[in-house]
């Protein structure tokens, strides 16, 4: 048995470990350019686990759903 | 004055006869230093065949991401490695949906499905969904579902949508360079069927695929042919993981130049600002297109990216002094 998959890690990480739009490691690497696109887009991936999110938008607002960090809202 | 607009001046604005595939072409082509009197012409022609006011009309993903077909630009196929999930939205938070579209003023509220067409559960949902919003909210209902059968047309007309969106996307020329999965004559055959049924039809498509400025105008000819109720008008916005992930954006002379060209060669039509209008033109360049041949805007967020807030959009209306289209104006 694998303790991660797709890059997810065998603990949970803090808040932030993932850009929650490329979904690549938050701490290394260049975002601002994700950070710029978020402002006209909704997370795609959970920024605690990289897991891809479930997301719903809405013509006010957005949903998205990570099936272990449960569901934010913006 | 170029000749162009000479001409477009007597034909389109004087007898309400739309510019051909060779004068869209001409327009396309302007140098810059024309763009603002093709504008100013371009909206001469909204305000006297379709007059002041604009359509606000709000969408919804009903069913998100996981599509079969391969549009290329499209971060809702299954097909590529977008990050976009499969979800369904649930009939109340349809409901509540239509009512905060309708808070804004909205007359139209689009149910739009990631399907290259619908199955009985699609429209299980869209027959429940649509009673209730009808039940509920004062607003007139929509549909974008992809690709339908004659059964599925009427059906629709049965739950009372009464207006269909079914973007052409681009030229028939080009768009075998942006979708392999089915065909432009596929989509023509339901747009066909559309407006047989008495459904309005909403036709329009995405500028900035990697067509040619001649496929421009062909584009724009052959959705004169059509001759669409609406027609949406998209910007690329790239998507990450799709085919056309990397393009560069329209540049905004272009795309305004395009508004113009667009209303010259349909002097009726809604012509609406959809999605990209933020990332290619910015606030400036979207006032420029309300003042340059756009008389309606989708306001609110899209289907998987957001918009500007609406107020936003009707505060800058309000500035324009171009009023919103009121519910009785449309029945
Ligand atoms: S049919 Fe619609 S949802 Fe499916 S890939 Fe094409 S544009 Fe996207
Ligand atoms: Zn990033
Ligand atoms: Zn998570």
């Amino acid at each position: 048995m694998t303790t991660s998959d797709a890059g997810h890690p065998a603990h949970p990480a803090a808040p932030g470990a993932w850009c929650d739009r490329c979904g690549e490691p938050a701490g290394t690497g260049d975002h601002p350019a994700c950070r710029a696109s978020r402002e006209l887009e909704p997370p795609r991936y959970c920024a605690h686990c990289r897991r891809r999110m479930k997301v719903q938008v809405l013509p006010v607002g957005w949903s998205a759903v990570c099936v272990a960090h449960g569901e934010i809202r913006g | 004055m170029p000749e162009i607009l000479d001409q477009a001046r007597t034909q389109v604005l004087g007898d309400g006869v739309g510019l051909d595939e060779a004068g869209v072409l001409a327009v396309l082509n302007l140098p810059d230093e024309h763009l603002p009197a093709a504008l100013q012409l371009a909206h001469e022609v909204r305000m006297r065949w379709c007059g002041p006011e604009v359509e606000v009309e709000g969408i919804v993903s009903l069913k998100t991401g996981g599509c079969p077909e391969d549009c290329h630009f499209c971060s809702q196929s299954g097909l590529f490695a977008s990050p976009v999930r499969s979800v369904w939205l649930d009939i109340p938070s349809l409901v509540e949906a239509a009512k905060q579209t309708a808070a804004t003023g909205a007359t139209e509220f689009c149910i739009v499905a990631a399907v290259r067409g619908p199955d009985a559960r699609l429209m299980k949902q869209m027959r429940e969904g649509v009673a209730a919003i009808r039940a509920e909210v004062d607003i007139q209902v929509a549909a974008s579902l992809g690709m339908l059968s004659q059964e599925q047309v009427d059906e629709l007309v049965d739950m009372g949508v009464h207006r269909y969106n079914h973007n052409l996307e681009t030229c028939r020329s080009y768009f075998p360079n942006v979708v392999t999965t089915h065909s432009w004559e596929e989509r023509w055959e339901t747009l066909r069927m559309v407006r047989e049924s008495g459904m309005e039809v909403c036709c329009g498509g995405i500028l900035g695929l990697g067509e040619t400025v001649e496929q421009r105008a062909e584009f724009a000819a052959q959705l004169a042919e059509l001759d669409p109720h609406e027609v949406p008008l998209n910007f690329l916005n790239p998507r990450p993981g799709t085919p056309l992930g990397d393009r560069p954006v329209v540049e905004g002379k272009d795309a305004l130049r395009a508004i113009a060209a667009f209303r010259l060669a349909m002097p009726r039509t809604i012509l609406r600002y959809a999605g990209g209008r933020e990332i290619t033109l910015g606030d400036l360049g979207t006032r420029d297109g309300l003042l340059g041949g756009i008389n309606a805007v989708i306001v609110g967020n899209y289907l998987t990216t957001l918009g500007r807030p609406a107020t936003d959009d009707l505060k800058l209306l309000d500035d324009l002094k171009m009023p919103v289209k009121a519910l009785s104006a449309t029945l």
